[in-house]
């Protein structure tokens, strides 16, 4: 199993390896890998119709409770099996579609990566490894989205489904790891059978905004649904895939997958219905507007996905058997429409609905195929379609309270689905050939041979809905519900209130479709909408992030030294004295302090006048000469307290840098009188501040007693071990000797450093004199 | 002594810190030296102060006894004292060959590293 899930992976990695001599046969063949997978996972069905799904545990992580645990059960199995069913499909038809593109080896890597990713997140048991292959799903995405990367629009389009997907993969790591934390494991499976009754805790609410923002986002519900019609600009084989059959189900299945553990409580069933019940209407109103096929598809694939929400949010067991088999009614149909708009683009090379007509004459197997599809996307029988809505509708007339309204909205939004199937399936094949498209012709069998098949899969499963029943829907439906499920699929139910609503679906539809006729001027009447569309808001609010980070930055990063030394300095300050003024005793310990002679007040005030005269000056001979005093006075005192060798190198030095600024000192600019008066009263106050606050630690310091350890063992060892009398000495030379080897070194670098600046110097005069 | 020091501390501190803070080239050195000077002194006064007691092994003796000064600070502030000087060295000559080449001091007009910035 962990090879079956890799195998995607490994497949794109030997791809990036031998990218080049990928073309012709080896394509084709490629395909292979995606139907080896598909039998490996039909093999797996009776295991799981059986209830004894297969179950594979590699550890990857454990320190960090990751681990590459697979858990193949119906509904893993389910959302697997169209996973590498359309792959194989989407696999083939890619080979015609692509054919001679310069990276079509590239192309194949992210389809593969994409793949291995996909099948990573229905099929992991560990919430974390979940995680990991949803985020490398809408990586993968992104790359496929912006395949053209020459196109801006594509590039555009490809981050926008990046930052929306990716955004929720993080309130998705964040729901994960409060789920972790709440009922104690990593295994999705055990939390399920935990018993820890979630809706009562406390962390609820928070659990459940992370996953809805997770699923959400990726399932491309209302608000966040834009990305996916933004992501039609993909190739249309990855539109197939991604955008109708497996990627923006992701959001369904964590949703389908956690609904065991978090259903149950009025939050999660309101949300999901309100919302999903939006989605659906707001973008199957949308399809009206729309006159390319693949924004069509685009926004009936956003209403059904909204369905798919709708029926989880009702959460009975109706209603989750209406969504499992929706999720494979829709993939099968989606898919192949998907797949034929791909072959009229491909060959009439127009996706215009108001142009398209009469393809039917050219193609006609693909017309055939168009035209199942569409009445399974209607609902009609005997289709598999008509399966699914009559259970949706099943679903919704038992819904309690609400029932009407919602059934109500079910049947608007099935109308509109319809319409939707109706234009992209039947329109561009009906009717009289007009003249530009008379060049177009028959497409090559890998073209039209998979929507062939997933329309007759459609027509296969609608008239034996049975052949589902035991082995795929049943376990799918039991993974989501306590107990085991009871119910049969049938065609046929007689004639009931079902198959009447079914009935007025068709005839709104029906009339919808003859009466209402796509064109741009709606088109681009509801374009003016789209500043206050959520679309436009996110952008809007991108654009204001973008500015204000941008704005925050340059405040930050000014690129003036001062102006980092007073935001670095200014917080210290206000760390440090927070601390100080709330948490430490401040007192002085007169004991402590020494008695002070004449002298040494009259050096402090020296150096106190010194220190100001170097500050305020506005001569620079005369801030040279202060600062040599304030040099000088620290020499004395380090004389009177014990440290001669301070005393002479503190002189030696004070002389040195003393001579060295007098002697460059008229070859430096003259003072600027630059700053106003109120940046210095800011520098100034600021500057006291930090002054007081070392005087108040310094003072807090010396209230404490010293370790004096170390200097004591100095002090008897220094001539004992070093032979020598002199303490400090000794430690610097000797105990120390490595540390001023390496400080003679960077005195030795620092003054290799003026030595070359001084030769910069000349050679810049000799240039100007030439 | 030690009160009016720490006082004394804050207030190099304080100049240093001013001075950095300038436009001016030249005032940043001199606000760099006296905030060297600053930390030396910070670091003497934390060593405790202690009067003609210098840490020296009197003739005749092997190890120093009674109380005396700390020399682990006083070792420490000779390595600062040395390691500031190569410091202030370099960058006294570095401005003055940066003032030779972009004919300015103000700090505003040096922070772009394109010349016709």
């Amino acid at each position: 199993m962990l090879l079956a899930v890799l195998s995607g992976f490994i497949f794109a990695l030997g791809l990036a390896a031998f990218g080049r001599r990928f073309k012709g046969r080896a394509v084709v063949l490629s395909a292979l890998l995606p139907f080896g997978l598909f039998a490996y996972f039909l093999s797996l069905l009776p295991g799981a119709a059986a209830g004894q799904p297969a179950v594979y545990r590699y550890a990857w992580a454990p320190s960090l409770g990751v681990e590459l645990s697979f858990h193949a059960d119906g509904l893993g199995l389910l959302f697997a099996l169209i996973i590498s069913g359309i792959g194989t499909l989407v696999f083939l038809y890619s080979a015609e579609y692509m054919k001679g593109h310069k990276y079509l080896g590239r192309f194949y890597a992210y389809l593969g990566a994409f793949m291995g990713a996909m099948l990573g997140v229905v099929l992991s048991d560990n919430i974390l490894a979940l995680f990991i292959f949803w985020e490398l799903t809408s990586l993968s995405s992104f790359f496929l989205i912006g395949f053209k990367n020459e196109e801006a629009a594509s590039r555009r389009s490809a981050l926008t489904a990046l930052g929306v997907t990716g955004a929720g993969g993080l309130l998705l790591l964040a729901g994960a790891l409060l789920l972790v934390y709440v009922t104690g494991t990593y295994s999705i499976r055990e939390m399920l059978t935990s018993g820890v009754a979630l809706p009562e805790h406390g962390l609820y609410p928070a659990v459940l905004c992370l996953v809805f923002g997770a699923a959400f986002t990726k399932s491309a519900q209302f608000p966040f649904h834009f990305w996916l019609p933004e992501a039609m600009k993909a190739p249309t084989p990855v539109s197939t895939y991604l955008h109708s059959a497996t990627m923006v189900k992701a959001g369904i299945y964590l949703l389908m997958r956690l609904s065991p553990l978090l259903s149950g409580h009025q939050y999660w069933h309101a949300t999901l219905i309100t919302l999903g019940g939006v989605t659906m209407l707001y973008a199957a109103v949308h399809i009206l507007f729309r006159t390319d096929l693949k924004g069509i598809l685009a926004y009936s694939t956003v209403a059904a996905l909204g369905i798919l929400a709708f029926l989880i949010g009702i959460g009975t067991e109706a209603a989750l058997l209406a969504a499992a088999v929706f999720v494979l009614v829709h993939a099968l149909y989606k898919a192949a429409l998907f797949l034929i708009a791909g072959i009229i683009d491909h060959e009439a090379g127009t996706r215009d609905v108001t142009r398209l007509s009469g393809l039917g004459r050219i193609m006609l197997p693909v017309a055939a195929a168009g035209f199942l599809v569409a009445i399974s996307s209607a609902g009609a029988p005997p289709t598999f379609g008509f399966v699914g809505k009559d259970l949706i509708y099943e679903a919704t007339l038992h819904a309690g309270p609400w029932s009407t309204l919602l059934t109500a909205m079910a049947i608007l939004a099935n109308m509109l689905l319809l319409y939707g199937g109706f234009v992209a399936g039947i329109r561009p094949f009906a009717g009289p050939l007009p003249e530009e498209f008379e060049k177009a012709h028959m497409p090559g069998p890998l073209l039209w041979v998979p929507p062939v098949l997933l329309a007759a899969l459609s027509l296969l499963f609608g008239l034996a809905p049975q052949l589902l029943e035991g082995m795929l829907a049943r376990p799918a439906v039991a993974a989501m519900v306590a107990g085991q499920p009871d119910f049969h699929l049938k065609l046929w139910h007689g004639f009931n209130l079902v198959l009447q609503l079914s009935g007025l679906t068709l005839a709104g539809g029906l009339l919808l479709y003859w009466l209402f006729r796509p064109s741009l001027r709606l088109e681009r009447r509801i374009g003016r909408l789209e500043n206050i569309s959520p679309k436009g808001i996110t952008e809007g609010l991108a654009r204001g992030f973008e500015r204000f980070s941008g704005w925050y930055t340059h405040l930050l990063q000014s690129g003036y030294v001062r102006r980092y030394v007073f935001i670095i300095i200014s917080f210290l300050l206000a760390l440090v004295s927070y601390r100080i003024f709330t948490s430490v005793n401040l007192y002085i310990d007169y004991g402590r302090i020494s008695s002070m002679a004449t002298y040494e007040a009259v050096i402090l005030l020296l150096m106190l006048v010194a220190t100001l005269i170097a500050v305020f000056t506005d001569s620079r001979l005369a801030a040279v000469a202060a600062m040599g005093v304030v040099g000088y006075s620290i020499c004395l005192l380090f004389v009177f307290y014990s440290a001669p060798d301070l005393a002479m190198t503190q002189f030696a030095i004070d002389t040195l840098t003393v001579i060295l600024f007098v002697l460059v000192l008229y070859r430096l600019p003259k003072y600027l009188k630059i700053s106003n008066t109120r940046g210095r009263l800011r520098d100034g106050a600021l500057a006291l501040a930090f002054g007081m606050l070392i005087t108040v630690l310094a003072l807090e310091v010396l209230n404490e007693d010293i370790n004096r350890e170390v200097g004591n063992y100095y002090a008897e060892h220094a001539y004992v071990l070093a032979r020598g009398k002199n303490i400090v000495n000794v430690i610097l030379v000797d105990f120390r000797g490595m540390d001023t080897l390496v400080e003679i070194s960077v005195l030795t670098v620092a003054a290799v450093g003026v030595f070359s600046l001084l030769g910069t110097g000349l050679d810049i005069k000799k240039r100007g004199e030439k | 002594m030690e009160i009016l020091l720490a006082i004394m501390v804050g207030l190099l501190y304080a100049a240093g810190l001013f001075m950095i803070l300038r436009r001016s080239l030249v005032k940043l050195i001199i606000g760099l030296v006296l905030l060297g000077n600053g930390a030396n002194l910070l670091i003497f006064l934390l060593g405790r102060l202690v009067k003609g007691r210098p840490p020296i092994i009197p003739e005749g003796s092997k190890a120093l006894a009674g109380a005396f000064a700390d020399p682990v600070p006083q070792a420490l502030i000779l390595t600062a004292i040395v390691i500031s000087f190569g410091l202030q060295s370099f960058a006294i000559i570095l401005i003055k060959q940066a003032y030779k080449v972009v004919g300015t001091d103000d700090l505003d007009e040096i922070n772009a590293t394109d010349e016709d910035a």
